[in-house]
């Protein structure tokens, strides 16, 4: 009952005559609304400085990410030279946390931008089509969904053999059908409704509506989902390192990390649980970022 | 507070009366004046209509009764409900009286009533919240008042979901839901605005009929002329938060003194006016987060004077208990 | 009116002949449910509908929810395809090989609709959705935005503080004002309005019916009106269809239908419209219940279930529509009625008051 009359507050609002001054564009007002948002400002901040510290790790650490010590092992946080201490064999932890968040990222982002194009591309596909086309998809979709994402994600890695290629794949194949749901609902919505008719009313292609009107009204949400698919991918590509089927030893990467240092837990508890740390950061960041977008592409926030 | 005309004229204690009601929905940087200082009285038995269009506060104003509005609206005034003032009570209180002495219907009966029950688990669900008798006798009492608002087979409707009702038995099962406590006040918040025509018809006769034999007050919402005319006892016409004029219906209808009410009426389209082009008020209702000061219809009204931008617009009420709230009524009723 | 009509350069058959006539329209919907999502029923939405519109006319369309109007403007429209059934274009019929394409026909042929804020893409100015069809169609962009303006101040709304506004800055009535400057941008000679003016408040419902008659004579428009709103049919209309269940119960001149209905829902639909006179108001239900489910209609007449006259003969077959059977010929366009029964046509109802 109160949000009917929010409603009848807020709708009051346009109706005194305009002033003269002309909205800013579409996207340049959800940018305006973003830079609003101080949780969104510091997400992003946030990740901006993980990205930082990833890809210019040779900029913010001199020791190398495969030289271990055999006389530092385990060293605790706050060493001299390793502030971050070190892991099981002796090699700086802050330079694996730095140079591991390449790999981590890597086996993170990629599968949400291969499940984003093929995804996308199916279920606005499905969406905008309907009929058989829009059956076979979703049910081949269907099938998919039959299965625990990380059951799959392990059974698609054991199929292909360990190794990152095969890991980035298995998470795509794993992120298609959600994506492929979402675009599908989204466009089936924005097919059917009046301003789309109005264009097919008046003669404009289905290329060209789909260029004009459905693109522009279905990526907003595909992209918010695609970014809180991100940080489902840190956690399940971390999980996959961790069970040995993605990144190799000796390569740095956080979930192989974790799992090789889960034998220092108790003797080394706070170190062993940093590349945790990053994760749980990284996915949690992308996770706010996402609502941030979310709130701020609803057009009718506007104010 | 001045009489404006909507007190009771009889000796007997209003039902509902409302003084001074004023609601203002307060947000980071929106201050919308919804409602700006209503009042008015009714008495057993008898309805009155608010009648204004989107945004003129009517809805909001029967929420205001109900306690139904959001955390940052501020509401203030005075509400007595059977001669207990209601505003501010507990919450615990206020969810007492709801449902019991005073309930309220809606326009959407799919969106107030819940999906997961069945109708008679509802309106049974509700009587034995407020009067704590068995759930056998709250069933037998929903019955006979599915049979009251003349539910076909209401043994069988007793047991269906809303989902599988017609939007016209819908609705009937939500005023019957509503009646469920003989509540003293009814608020109707649109009830006919979605249904067909002839639907339409059938749940106003309806209402009417139980108002003789429950003789409960009816506070109807509705921007329809028509629906008005059929309904009505009384209408106060409401403009941007402000009732403009009330009156019998009779008044109201064959002679409108507000400069709104007469465009309003003039502007509803009926086929006589086939062939002419029809009377229309200019412009579009006032920003409630910025209303201008004195007449909020002045800037629409053909009869816009100085007096009408500057400071509060006289009241004047005739002795037949109408009222009208516009500079120019000054002149032309007499006083 | 019909000197203006011929200076049409796109008209083809003279005054005379109708500018869209419909034959035998016919749109089924299946109803899919159970394991293997097989159809279990079938929406008979619209079902064998046949009328014609005249150059110039406007044509109201009347009935509930559930009667298949809506249906019926979407399928002239060619935004879904009728199971069956020929629409002809001022002489071409449409979709055929001897007549005109789909596109050629919605260059001539707009619709506005009922709900202004869905109708307009949310991401684009009011001048972007005006100029975006003859954009598509080839026209030069400084030249679509020029026009865009004027068509902008041709509804009333000031180009220099409206063009470069997006819809949910807009009023319900501005919004639907550009509405109908965006069904004009492509210069059609028949524009369908399906409720048109249903969502907007009543001062500025009658504003709008204002422009739409303007709008009308100012460019040679013929108009579909559709609207639940008797009032506003009569309004607007010089012929009225009346619609119940998915097929046509009676059609004439807009003041023998109203004046005189013969067919016993029309007459119940007049009945139940709210009186303006608090003396008289409605004291007896014209008809009881809702109307039925369009899943599975009742055989032969439809409204035989609802209807007080109804015989044997109501259920065997479905009524045409003809001449009413008091013999009474009145001139101009026929009124035409669907109902077997002649004492069901004479009778008199309660709906005499305006």
């Amino acid at each position: 009952m109160s949000d009917a009359t929010i409603d009848t507050a807020q709708r009051v609002l346009p109706a005194a005559d305009a002033p003269a001054a002309p909205a800013p564009g579409y996207w340049k007002s959800v940018g305006q609304r973003l830079l609003r948002d101080p949780v969104t400002i510091i997400v992003t901040l946030m990740l901006i400085g993980i990205l930082f510290i990833t890809l210019g790790a040779p900029l913010v650490t001199n020791a190398d990410p495969y030289a271990g010590s055999v006389l530092a092992r385990l060293k605790p946080i706050g060493t001299p030279g390793h502030w971050l201490g070190t892991d099981e064999t002796g090699r700086d932890l802050w330079t694996r946390l730095c140079y591991g968040g390449r790999l981590s990222l890597l086996a993170a982002i990629l599968p949400v931008t291969i499940s984003l194009v093929v995804g996308g591309f199916l279920g606005i596909l499905a969406g905008y089509s309907g009929g058989w086309v829009n059956t076979i998809i979703m049910r081949t979709m269907d099938v998919f969904y039959a299965f625990p994402s990380i059951l799959l994600a392990v059974a698609i890695c054991g199929m292909l053999g360990n190794g990152l290629t095969n890991s980035i794949l298995a998470l795509g194949v794993v992120f298609i059908p959600p994506m492929v749901r979402v675009a599908e609902t989204v466009t089936t919505q924005s097919r059917s409704l009046d301003f789309v008719e109005a264009a097919r009313a008046s003669g404009t292609t289905t290329l060209q509506i789909i260029r004009h009107h459905v693109l522009a009204n279905v990526l907003g949400p595909i992209l918010v989902y695609a970014t809180s698919l991100i940080s489902v991918s840190i956690i399940l590509s971390a999980g996959l390192s961790f069970l040995g089927l993605g990144v190799t030893p000796p390569e740095p990467e956080w979930g192989l990390m974790l799992n090789s240092l889960r034998q220092a837990i108790y003797v080394q508890p706070y170190v062993a649980a940093l590349p945790g740390v990053m994760i749980f950061v990284t996915s949690m960041c992308f996770n706010l970022m996402s609502d941030g977008l979310r709130s701020a592409m609803d057009v009718r926030l506007n104010k | 507070m001045p009489d404006i005309g909507l007190a009771a004229t009889t000796t007997d204690t209003p039902v509902l009366q409302v003084d001074d009601l004023t609601v203002r929905f307060k947000r980071r940087n929106t201050d919308v004046a919804a409602v700006n200082g209503a009042s008015f009285a009714l008495r057993r038995g008898e309805t009155l209509t608010i009648l204004g269009e989107s945004g003129s506060g009517k809805s909001v104003s029967l929420k205001a009764l109900m306690g139904l509005l959001p955390g940052y609206a501020q509401v203030h005034g005075k509400i007595w409900l059977d001669g207990r003032e209601i505003l501010g009570l507990p919450a615990a209180e206020l969810a007492k009286l709801r449902g019991g002495a005073i309930s309220m219907i809606f326009q959407e009966p799919m969106a107030a009533l819940d999906p997961v029950y069945t109708i008679g688990e509802q309106i049974a669900e509700t009587i034995v919240q407020h009067e704590g008798v068995d759930r056998r006798t709250a069933m037998q009492r929903a019955l006979g008042l599915l049979e009251r608002v003349k539910i076909p087979s209401p043994e069988r409707r007793l047991k269906n979901y809303p989902h599988e009702m017609s939007g016209g038995m819908r609705q009937r099962a939500m005023i019957a839901l509503a009646l469920a406590c003989s509540p003293s006040v009814l608020l109707a918040d649109e009830p006919t605005t979605a249904l067909d025509v002839t639907v339409q018809i059938q749940v106003l006769l309806l209402l009417r009929q139980l108002q003789q034999e429950l003789g409960m007050a009816i506070v109807f919402v509705t921007h329809d002329v028509g629906v008005a005319a059929e309904i009505s006892d009384r209408i106060a016409v409401m403009y941007a938060g402000r009732f403009v004029e009330s009156g019998t219906t009779r008044e109201i209808m064959r002679h409108p003194q507000h400069p709104y009410t007469q465009g309003l009426l003039a502007s509803t389209v009926h086929g006589a006016m086939r062939g002419s082009k029809l009377e229309t008020i200019p412009g579009t209702p006032p920003n409630l987060a910025s209303l201008p000061p004195g007449c909020a219809f002045a800037p629409r009204c053909r009869y816009t004077r100085d007096a009408c931008r500057t400071g509060d617009v006289p009241v004047i009420t005739s002795p037949t208990g109408a009222m009208v709230r516009c500079v120019r009524a000054t002149e032309t009723v007499p006083a | 009116m019909s000197a203006a009509i011929t200076l049409d350069p796109r008209d083809r058959g003279g005054p005379a002949q109708p500018l869209l006539s419909v034959d035998g329209l016919k749109k089924y919907f299946p109803v899919r449910g159970g394991l293997l999502n097989r159809q279990v029923a079938t929406v008979q939405a619209v079902d064998d509908v046949s009328f014609s519109v005249r150059k110039g006319e406007t044509l109201g369309i009347v009935g509930e929810s559930g009667c298949g109007k809506s249906t019926t403007a979407r399928l002239l429209m060619r935004l879904m395809d009728p199971d069956a059934g020929s629409i002809v274009f001022d002489g071409d019929p449409v979709g055929e090989r001897a007549g005109i394409t789909v596109n050629e026909m919605r260059r001539q042929m707009q619709m506005v609709f009922q709900d202004s804020y869905t109708s307009l893409n949310p991401r684009m100015t009011m001048a972007e959705s005006i100029a975006y069809a003859p954009r598509m169609h080839g026209t030069p962009r400084k030249e679509a935005f020029d026009r865009a303006d004027t068509l902008l101040a041709q509804v009333g709304l000031n180009p220099r503080q409206y063009a470069r506004r997006y819809p949910h800055e807009l009023s319900g009535g501005q919004r639907q004002r550009v509405n109908i400057a965006r069904a004009l941008a492509l210069e059609p000679r028949l524009v369908i309005l399906d409720e048109a003016v249903a969502a907007l408040d009543k001062s500025v419902e009658a504003q709008v019916l204002n422009l739409l008659g303007d709008l009308k004579s100012r460019f040679n428009l013929t108009y579909l009106f559709i609207s639940h709103d008797l009032n506003v049919v009569e309004y607007m209309s010089d012929r009225v269809m009346v619609m119940y269940l998915g097929r046509v119960v009676e059609t004439g001149p807009v003041e023998q239908i109203y004046r005189r209905p013969r067919h016993p829902y029309t007459r119940a639909l007049f009945a139940s419209k709210p009186t303006l006179d608090p003396d008289r108001r409605t004291t007896e239900m014209p008809l009881t219940g809702d109307p039925p489910n369009p899943i599975n209609p009742p055989s032969g007449c439809r409204f035989r279930t609802r209807c007080a006259f109804a015989k044997d003969v109501c259920a065997q077959s479905a009524p045409p529509l003809a001449a009413p059977l008091d013999g009474e010929v009145a001139d101009g366009p026929p009124h035409l009625v669907a109902c077997h029964l002649p004492e069901a046509q004479a009778a008199m109802g309660a709906n005499t008051h305006a």
